[in-house]
């Protein structure tokens, strides 16, 4: 028997123009519960991070027009906050919000969240749009805020298949 | 690692021609003219794309000074990879946590999802 991990697939990223990239990810969980641990702030505060990262604040007020709010503390007792506003929530299957983070000054993202469960296993798509190139690759800059791992995701997946198995054949 | 090095790789890595460029020049150097056949694209459309790759540091001219081929400067791909790899394993990582998460949620362990949602 496969283990819960082996069920699931790896974060893929691909960049589908100079602002959108596009996230994927499967897990081997109805989308009901998918949903609540990116929802529920018990729940995220039990995930959301890693390598010394965790959230000290966890701010959800799921609807819209509700404002969200994270501090994640990391090694050192850095800090880094975004937020913004939820525009759609439409559990299980959806969420539009905003977010921008902390010491940003050219606008925010929208992030686009769908949950699409299938045989008891839910495929998330995150689309995140920056408003323009130029802030996309200041996320570039700010390494493990969110958007920044992001990127580099995508970049990363890009070398690997580059190499792996070039680009033209 | 400079920042500063690194924008101009990622700046560089950006565009699908360039991966592209880049892709071919690992199976050994090339000339713009060879570079380009494979692109709906002029020869000055490729240059240009040369130019900024050169910039960052990617490629290099090689000694020929006839077909003057540009070929592969391995180093600051190397090591923005490997910065890279860093980041994307961080959220991974992360996920890696939810799946265990939910796991638990999901056979309605001690710490199971007892209400419903918003």
């Amino acid at each position: 028997m496969m283990s819960r991990q082996e069920q699931t697939e790896g974060l893929t990223v691909r960049a589908v123009s100079d602002t959108d990239l596009v996230l994927t990810r499967t897990f081997a969980a109805p989308r009901r519960l998918v949903f609540d641990a990116f929802t529920r702030p018990e729940l995220l505060r039990r995930w959301h991070g890693a390598r010394g990262w965790h959230l000290v604040v966890c701010e959800i007020d799921l609807r819209p027009g509700g404002v969200w709010r994270f501090v994640s503390r990391g090694p050192g007792g850095a800090e880094l906050g975004h937020g913004g506003v939820f525009h759609e929530v439409d559990a299980p299957g959806r969420l539009v919000q905003s977010e921008a983070h902390d010491g940003w000054d050219a606008g925010e993202a929208l992030v686009t969240t769908v949950f699409d469960e299938r045989d008891g296993r839910t495929a998330m798509t995150t689309t995140v749009r920056y408003p323009s190139r130029e802030v996309r690759d200041s996320v570039l800059r700010t390494p493990m805020k969110r958007g920044a791992g992001e990127a580099y995701d995508r970049l990363t997946e890009t070398l690997n298949k580059m190499t792996l198995k070039g680009e033209l054949r | 690692m400079a920042a500063d090095v690194l924008d101009a790789t990622f700046a560089a890595l950006a565009d699908p021609t360039r991966r592209a460029i880049l892709a071919r020049l690992m199976e050994g150097e090339a000339t713009v003219t060879e570079l380009a056949a494979p692109f709906a694209m002029s020869q000055p459309g490729i240059s240009k794309h040369l130019r900024v790759l050169e910039r960052a540091g990617l490629i290099s001219r090689g000694r020929d000074a006839q077909r003057r081929p540009r070929r592969l400067e391995a180093g600051p791909l190397k090591d923005a990879m490997d910065w890279l790899a860093n980041y994307r394993s961080y959220w991974e990582e992360s996920y890696q946590r939810l799946d265990d998460l939910l796991g638990e949620l999901d056979s309605g362990g001690p710490n199971a999802v007892g209400q419903e949602s918003p």
